[in-house]
């Protein structure tokens, strides 16, 4: 009875001391939990949740601080996503943040433009270029459609458009939502417009 | 000749035909008619960039925009004329979108110009300038992949290429163009396959056709027969589809299998098209550039069913205009066959080096197809799949959104789209467009997830920019105020002592008189620098 008293006490002891020192020798810097849900986040760094940014978000989301619904960028997608990793039931987007809209970039009118840098300072990507008094522009690529830009400019010369579709960035449409476009095997959809007669 | 044994991929079809429609005519030279609109990016890669400008006159086989990276093509000319603009044109494209174009106005003449020197020896050519040759002509896959030809031609480092498969198999339902080029032009496939042969120092050369064509396969023995090359062989394969595809001809021909991960060109074997093979042929021995290709015109709702040889650039409505145009019922127009093909929204698109068949369909055979039913797995898809996959599956993945199962479970990208799902499914359901479908979609999401990396990238550095801007301010302004303190201390010279108190009692008396002065005579002389720098100090404090 003793001697397994005492083995049993020895092992312990043994085990908890390597629990002890794996727990300070492999200790992981930072949050993980909140560099996965950032990872999922879309990084526009629009504010639009309320936090400064993708990751202070994430890092709210982790803490138990904030819902998961809060990102109008990234939607429904996001939602579903975080909610996964989270293990909780995806809802939908809060209504009070805003609502998902098809992603558009920052255009400026450079006619109008007075070169004031105001939109340069506002924005989280440095995606606009320009100098004091010269006209800016937007690099489109860099854009993420934050739209913080927007309310800075004193002349209002900045609009949001649609992202022009690249032929190679094309997508098939989901055939569920499209059910007219089954068409024979292989095919696509209909001609849109009827077809020209030359007979 | 010893007989070959074949083999028999997994799955497969017999479609209908639909091929003596369009195959018993000879090939017909499309009269060039309208405007020609080329598009910058006829193949997979880097669209070509435009050399020339709008209003110069170019010639035919004159180079108009040059490839752009190593997967790229050229652009040519196909006739004399002027170049009237450089923009966005509506394209053949299952999207209906517009794409950079070269609009070349022919002015009749069709004056040409010698784009490269003939090699009619091509065997005293070094290989590298040869493939250069086939790079520099345009030429790509012309089945309809239009992948560039001389990427294949630089192989797998590490591999010799041993066999050269030239591709007649012509699998797709319709259409006949590789089937009549076969039959009228035999000796310049063959040539090209030699000189193929040539530049991948390969050792045979099979030439896989359907035996639906007994004519090109006789066409193509007669022509071997001239040249007299054992090398040669041509292989009639049984009619299955899709045996034209790739893999699934190199399987049929040698018993190889191929798995998606490998290139045919890592296993020693170089695939190309028959019509690849005669443009190479034209590209080294004639030194003409890529500016034709043979198009099929069939169809219920085609007057005149054939083959023509037509100008790239050509729109499609004008070629079928001179082909005698369509029947009054026609519903439908597609590009390509009837399994992989697509619809086209409008007719207004050019013909370019993917086109190999325009297929129009009258109403009646062209139904819109009864709403699909619920999925019953029957497997039926997953007996009749080439490449084994489980479409039934896939199909859950992708109305489910888990593309990510799809992906790595169910290997949605072993997918040839080769259709014969969706054409065997009981339930009428579209399984292919499910796949393309999930295809871009996954595509779409790592540009997503690229893009949010980059925002999240520059975000980050904007975020340390600034911060080290205000460190720096934040030092250089404690840089001042030091160097400030130090020129008062010496300012006040060494006889106060260091006794501090005495200091800042010396300091607010002097502040205080200078303050007085100030009043009394406010205009009466400039204050002192000294003065001025008191005051200064004052105001910090």
């Amino acid at each position: 009875m003793l001697t397994a008293l005492l083995i049993f006490t020895f092992f312990a002891l043994v085990l908890g001391a390597l629990l002890g020192y794996a727990g300070q020798a492999f200790r992981v810097e930072g949050d993980p939990l909140a560099d996965k849900i950032d990872a999922l986040l879309p990084q526009t760094q629009c504010g639009q949740c309320g936090y400064p940014g993708c990751r202070p978000y994430a890092e709210a989301i982790a803490e138990g601080r904030a819902d998961i619904n809060r990102c109008p960028p990234g939607g429904e997608a996001t939602i579903k996503a975080l909610a996964d990793l989270l293990g909780v039931e995806p809802k939908p987007l809060d209504a009070e943040v805003g609502e998902e809209k098809p992603k558009r970039v920052a255009w400026i009118d450079e006619q109008v433009c007075i070169g004031c840098t105001l939109c340069i300072q506002a924005c989280p990507v440095d995606a606009i270029l320009g100098a004091p008094k010269l006209m800016h522009t937007v690099i489109v690529d860099e854009c993420t459609g934050c739209e913080l830009c927007v309310a800075p400019c004193p002349v209002d010369c900045i609009h949001m458009v649609p992202l022009k579709v690249e032929l190679d960035q094309w997508r098939w449409p989901n055939p569920e939502q499209r059910r007219e476009i089954a068409e024979g095997p292989g095919s696509v959809h209909a001609p849109s417009k009827p077809l020209e007669q030359h007979a | 000749m010893s007989e070959r044994i074949l083999h028999r991929f997994p799955g497969g079809l017999h479609p209908a035909q639909h091929k003596t429609e369009s195959n018993g005519t000879p090939i017909r030279h499309a009269r060039l008619e309208g405007t020609l609109v080329l598009p910058l990016k006829q193949h997979i890669g880097n669209p070509a960039q435009p050399v020339v400008a709008v209003g110069e006159r170019v010639l035919r086989n004159q180079l108009l925009g040059r490839a752009d990276g190593f997967v790229s093509a050229p652009v040519h000319a196909p006739t004399s004329g002027t170049i009237v603009a450089i923009e966005e044109r509506p394209v053949a494209h299952p999207s209906g979108l517009s794409a950079p174009c070269i609009v070349l106005e022919p002015d009749g003449l069709d004056e040409a110009m010698q784009a490269f020197d003939p090699w009619p020896d091509y065997r005293a050519i070094a290989p590298i300038l040869l493939r250069e040759r086939v790079r520099e002509a345009g030429v790509v896959g012309l089945g309809g992949a239009v992948f560039p030809s001389a990427v294949k031609l630089a192989g797998s480092p590490g591999t010799p290429i041993h066999t050269v498969v030239l591709n007649g198999a012509e699998c797709e339902p319709y259409i006949t163009c590789d089937d009549r080029l076969m039959r009228e032009r035999a000796g310049e496939v063959l040539r090209g396959g030699q000189i193929l042969m040539h530049v991948v120092g390969a050792s045979t050369c099979l030439v896989g056709v359907e035996d639906n064509k007994p004519e090109a396969i006789a066409a193509l023995r007669a022509a071997a027969g001239e040249l007299d090359d054992p090398r040669i062989e041509i292989v009639a394969i049984p009619t299955v589809y899709p045996s034209g595809a790739e893999k699934q001809l190199i399987h049929v021909l040698t018993g190889e299998r191929i798995s998606r991960e490998t290139r045919a060109t890592e296993r020693g074997f170089l695939g190309h098209n028959v019509a690849t093979a005669a443009a190479v042929y034209r590209a080294v021995v004639l030194g003409e550039p890529l500016t034709r290709r043979i198009v099929t015109l069939t169809g219920s709702g085609m007057q005149h069913k054939g083959n023509w040889d037509v100008p790239l650039g050509m729109l499609a409505c004008d070629l079928i205009a001179q082909a005698g145009g369509y029947t009054p019922d026609v519903a439908r127009l597609i590009l390509g066959g009837p399994m992989m093909g697509f619809a086209l929204g409008s007719d207004e698109v050019p013909v370019t080096k993917a086109a190999n068949c325009l297929l129009a369909l009258a109403a009646p055979d062209a139904p819109v197809d009864p709403l699909p039913l619920p999925c019953i797995r029957c497997g039926r898809c997953a007996e009749a799949c080439p490449v084994e996959l489980q479409p039934q599956q896939l199909l859950w993945d992708a109305k489910a959104g888990d593309f990510e199962r799809a992906e790595k479970q169910d290997s949605l990208f072993e997918c040839i789209e080769c259709g014969i799902c969706a054409a065997v499914c009981p339930s009428h359901i579209p399984l292919v467009q499910y796949f393309r479908y999930a295809k871009t979609e996954i595509w779409q999401r790592e540009r997503e997830k690229d893009k949010a990396a980059q925002a999240k990238e520059r975000f980050e550095a904007r975020n340390a920019r600034l911060e080290r801007e205000k460190r720096e301010r934040e030092e250089m302004l404690a840089k001042k105020r030091a160097q400030l303190a130090a020129q008062k201390a010496e300012g006040e010279g060494a006889g106060s002592g260091s006794d501090e108190k005495q200091k800042a009692i010396q300091a607010a008396l002097e502040r205080a008189k200078a303050r007085k002065a100030g009043q009394q005579a406010p205009a009466e002389d400039t204050p002192s620098a000294s003065t001025v720098a008191e005051a200064k100090e004052h105001d910090k404090d």
